[in-house]
Order: structure tokens, then C-alpha cells, then sequence
């Protein structure tokens, strides 16, 4: 049985589809990535997982409970990390713990040798009685990470878990996450609209516009894309132009940085390239595919061409 | 349906929020006393003394009052700070239900409330007012349901507001009449008709009125103008309203 299912979700805001018929099923164990440019129906859809917000139609299900009718039980059984920070800044590091135990209903024998273990896991063992305000950005969003571990969760939520962090700090938390998988076992869930973090990810879902238009391994989608990208200089283009076209059959276009050929297992084909054209090179450079090539592929455009949210929009989403 | 441990909890960090900020817990018990020593000793000359209660006697059930309305008002602001900085969420998401969470905050704010009226209650003897072990016992009870009332209140508009401009503007219009039309600073008799009638649907006249019924003596110009029990009903019943409003607004889900 999946973990998460969801089928056909629809949910509009006045008159406005953020989310359009949107179907996957997510299994138990997987980290599994939402990548998408901003707007394009990722929180809203984290939102109505965590039952924070009613959807129109379809089905929504999380560990087995419908997200609509059996909103408590949904809660209880996952942890939830936002985009933005919800911790409590005038309460220490523990405090924040202790009141989501509370929250949560734990167990009180159980809460104190939780919070220390946890504190642990995030290497914040010894900052418990911090005031929050004196951590870091990394610090908190650790924080923020161990307090939706604290209940045992089965699937950890996590919305754009890196999100305004500097590169360093970033790469930091993630490899947290990676090692945190580990060692809790969770199924994780994931929006994010970094290839690096989604190409991590067990598997990953791109949406665009409320729809999801590909689901796969990041491995998989890549391989959907016809082959790698060879940029060569040579001594003349138009020439070699020619010649590749009479010898291989390829079409090379002309690009800032050389002419560029679409060929799959490029650094098989490089060697053959070299022995056959008569023209000289005089630079080569091999491009795998990336995610954000997927990206262009399937939607036409970059993922970066959208540019922040503006705040508005980020407000209507924060206060559903 | 409600979890006692979360509403406790709820509380918890309220208190300990209110005691970290020094300069909150400092304006807060500054305030009151500011009133009632600054404007109650020169209103008390411009007034005299010809009446049973001195003017400074009779504002400090007034003042109790004042605070319980800023105190209570101001606490739920903490409904629309969590929700700019984003800790309503870790609320809303946990299993606790709506319920529990109105509850817990409502409980803050009137415990709160409750607490600093109950300091202000050690000034009376200074004023030569005598409050007795059971008037004091009563005074916490009342004190309780008219708390209890205006955080239901402010809980009720707190939760339409979503930035701190928006709930600085409409306390002003708000707290401010509230305080001016409950009795606190003159009687209620004094007023124009078509005034009054704004005296009569605000909860705190009723509250201030009880209070004078407990701290002052009976029969004065300046002593309390209706009967306790109407005092104690009407309270009661702005508390039960508001709270079943309160409740209801923080129960929707878009």
C-alpha cells in the first residue's frame, strides 16, 4: 500500500487552478521530490497533504487516512518541516521541542529521552537551553527538521527545506537529510526547485502549471532526453559543419560556445569524431544531461525564467 | 475532543514569553499604576472629596479593569504575531484540534489577565480601600469572566486580522472606546443618552461595574450604578457568545 496516494486532486483558488488534476502514489521508504518553479502548485499540494487546506475533488490519502475526512489521524502521523521558519525565537531549543511533545500528545516518560536523541541526531546536543533567536539560519532549519522528526512520523514533509539558505549551509542540511533517512527510515516528501536537491531524491515528480508532466527517476528522465551535448571549437565551423553532417548524419548548430551535437553515449562518439573529421579541433566539452535540460525539454522553458514569487503570492499561500 | 496537555502547553509559553520580555512586563505593571497616581491624584483636587468615595478610590476598580481590557486585547495580538511568523502553522498541523488551540490561547490571555488584576489589587489598602479575604476571592472570579470575555473578544476579530498594522489600527478603535464607554474614569450616569447606549453593549461596563460593587461602598455618587447580578449575568453571557465565536471563526478551513 503506498504511503501517500493521491488521485485527480483538484484545488482552485477564485476561479484560479493552482492545482489540476494531479495523480502519484509515493511508497514507503522513497524520498520523493516535487520539482517545480514557484507557483506551480507544490505547496498547495504539501497543504492539502497536511490537511491545511480543503481541496475540490479527488482523493487524498496519507498512510491510509483520508486527508478530508480523517484530518487528526493524517496529522499524527506525519511531521512537517515549512518553508518558512515556525519555530518560537523567545523559547530556548528545548522549549520548541517540548511544546510540539505536547502538542503531539507524547508520551511524558517518553519526551525527555526523545528530545535528547533528537538533539543528538541534528547535532545540536548541548544547545538545548539556547534561546532560538541566537542560532543560525542551519541551526534552525535543523531545528525545525528534529522537532518534525520528534513524534516518529512515518512520512516527513518537507517544503522547499533549503530555501533561503546560503550555498554552504544548504548542502549541509542536505546531506543531513540523506544521512537522517538513514537512520529514522522515513518515507520522505519533498518539494524543492534545486536540481541539486531533487536529483537526490529516489524519485521525482515535475510540475508545471497544476499539472505534473513527468514522474520517474532522476536517472530515467534524464535518459528520456536523447543523448548528451558535445560542444567542439574547431578551426572552421562551417566546414566541419559539413563534414559532420556527411559522415554521421548529425545536424550541429552553431552556439556561443562552439557547435553542439546531440548524440547519445557522447564520450563514446568523441574518439570517433576526432578520426573522422578532417577539420581541426581545437577544444571538445561533453555535457551530460541535467535535470534542468528535462526541464526545457518538457516545458520549454528554464525553471529559473519564473523568478521569485512575489509577495502576494507567497502570502496567500502562507495563510490558507 | 480537547487535549488538556496542549492547552496547558499553550499556556506555558504564554507565561514565559510575557516574563522574557522585560520591557513588556515592565509597561504592563507601569501602566496601570501611571493611571491611577498621575491622572487619579489630579482629577482627585480638581474633583474634591464631597461624596462617600474619594476620586482615586473610585477609579482603581476602573484601573483594574483598564488592564484587564489592554491585557487581555494585547495577548491575542500573540494569535496574529504566530501567524506572521509562521507558528500558528506548528499548531494548526498537529493533531490537537481548533478547539483545543482557541481554548489555550483564551485561557493565556485571561490567565494573564487575571494575574496582573490580582496585582493591582494589593494597592487598594493603600488608597484606604479594605478588601477582605472573600471580596478578594470574588474579585479573582469576576476578574476571571470579565478576562475571559475580552480575550474571547480580541480572539474573535485577532483571528480575521492577518498583519500587525491591521490589528494596531482596529485595537485603537477599538480598545480605546472600550475604555472610555465602561465606567472607568466617570459614571455611567454622567453620560448623554445616545452615548450611552454604547456603555450598554460593552462588556467591560458591566465588568467595571461589578468590581465597584466589591471595592467601593454602596450609595455614593461614584459608587457602582447597577445591580451586581446584572453585572455577573451580562458578563457571562459576552463570554459564552464570544468564545462560541471565537471558536467558530479558528474552525473553518478554506
Amino acid at each position: 500500500m503506498p504511503v501517500i496516494e493521491v488521485r485527480d486532486l483538484v484545488k482552485s483558488y477564485n476561479g484560479n487552478e493552482a492545482v489540476s488534476g494531479v495523480s502519484f502514489d509515493v511508497g514507503e521508504g522513497e524520498v520523493f521530490g516535487f520539482l517545480g518553479p514557484n507557483g506551480a502548485g507544490k505547496t498547495t499540494t504539501i497543504n492539502i497533504l497536511c490537511t491545511l487546506l480543503n481541496f475540490d475533488s479527488g482523493v487524498a490519502r496519507v498512510n491510509g487516512f483520508d486527508c478530508r475526512r480523517e484530518p487528526a489521524k493524517v496529522r499524527s502521523s506525519i511531521g512537517l518541516v515549512f518553508q518558512e521558519m515556525t519555530l518560537d525565537n523567545e523559547l530556548t531549543a528545548y522549549e520548541n521541542l517540548k511544546f510540539h511533545c505536547y502538542m503531539y500528545n507524547m508520551d511524558k516518560r517518553l519526551t525527555e529521552d526523545r528530545i535528547a536523541e533528537i538533539l543528538d541526531v541534528v547535532g545540536l546536543s548541548g544547545r538545548g537551553s539556547d534561546i532560538v533567536k541566537k542560532f543560525s539560519g542551519g541551526m534552525k532549519r535543523r531545528l525545525e527538521i528534529a522537532r518534525g522528526l520528534l513524534h516518529r512520523p512515518k512520512v516527513l514533509f518537507l517544503d522547499e527545506p533549503t530555501l533561503g539558505l546560503d550555498p554552504q549551509t544548504r548542502s549541509h542540511v542536505w546531506e543531513f537529510i540523506k544521512q537522517l533517512k538513514k537512520a529514522e527510515g522515513n518515507t520522505v516528501f519533498m518539494t524543492t526547485h534545486y536540481m541539486e536537491e531533487a536529483e537526490a531524491c529516489d524519485r521525482i515528480a515535475i510540475i508545471d502549471d497544476g499539472k505534473i508532466i513527468a514522474c520517474e527517476r532522476p536517472d530515467e528522465l534524464k535518459r528520456s532526453l536523447r543523448g548528451d551535448t558535445i560542444y567542439i571549437k574547431t578551426a572552421d565551423d562551417s566546414r566541419a559543419i559539413g563534414e559532420i553532417k556527411e559522415k554521421f548524419g548529425l545536424k550541429a548548430k552553431m552556439t556561443e560556445a562552439g557547435l553542439s551535437l546531440l548524440v547519445p553515449g557522447g564520450e563514446k562518439f568523441i574518439p570517433k569524431l576526432f578520426e573522422a573529421l578532417q577539420t581541426g579541433i581545437l577544444a571538445v566539452n561533453l555535457k551530460k544531461p541535467s535535470l534542468e535540460d528535462v526541464f526545457i525539454n518538457l516545458t520549454g522553458r528554464e525553471i529559473r525564467d519564473y523568478g521569485p514569487t512575489p509577495s502576494y503570492k507567497r502570502n496567500s499561500h502562507r495563510h490558507p | 475532543m480537547l487535549s488538556y496537555k496542549a492547552i496547558y502547553v499553550i499556556v506555558l509559553r504564554e507565561f514565559k514569553r510575557f516574563f522574557r520580555q522585560r520591557g513588556r512586563l515592565l509597561v504592563t505593571m507601569a501602566r496601570p499604576l501611571i493611571w491611577l497616581f498621575i491622572v487619579g491624584s489630579g482629577f482627585t483636587r480638581l474633583i474634591g472629596t464631597d461624596s462617600e468615595v474619594q476620586y482615586i478610590q473610585f477609579i482603581l476598580p476602573g484601573i483594574v479593569g483598564m488592564t484587564i481590557l489592554f491585557s487581555s486585547m494585547f495577548s491575542t495580538i500573540s494569535v496574529v504575531w504566530d501567524r506572521e511568523f509562521g507558528f500558528l502553522r506548528e499548531m494548526l498541523v498537529s493533531p490537537a484540534s481548533r478547539v483545543t488551540i482557541v481554548f489555550g490561547k483564551l485561557l493565556s490571555g485571561t490567565a494573564l489577565s487575571v494575574f496582573q488584576g490580582v496585582a493591582l489589587l494589593f494597592v487598594a489598602p493603600l488608597l484606604g480601600l479594605g478588601i477582605g479575604v472573600g471580596d478578594f476571592m470574588l474579585m479573582i472570579l469576576l476578574m476571571f469572566l470579565v478576562a475571559l470575555a475580552i480575550t474571547a473578544f480580541g480572539l474573535f476579530i485577532a483571528s480575521f486580522l492577518t498583519s500587525l498594522e491591521g490589528f494596531n489600527v482596529i485595537m485603537n478603535f477599538i480598545v480605546l472606546p472600550m475604555f472610555f464607554l465602561s465606567g472607568a474614569l466617570y459614571p455611567i450616569g454622567s453620560l448623554p443618552g445616545y452615548i450611552k447606549v454604547f456603555s450598554y453593549i460593552n462588556p467591560l461596563c458591566y465588568g467595571v461595574d461589578s468590581f465597584k460593587h466589591i471595592m467601593l461602598p454602596a450609595g455614593g455618587k461614584l459608587s457602582a450604578e447597577m445591580p451586581l447580578l446584572l453585572d455577573i449575568v451580562a458578563v457571562s453571557l459576552f463570554c459564552a457568545f464570544f468564545t462560541f465565536l471565537a471558536a467558530l471563526v479558528f474552525e473553518r478551513r478554506k
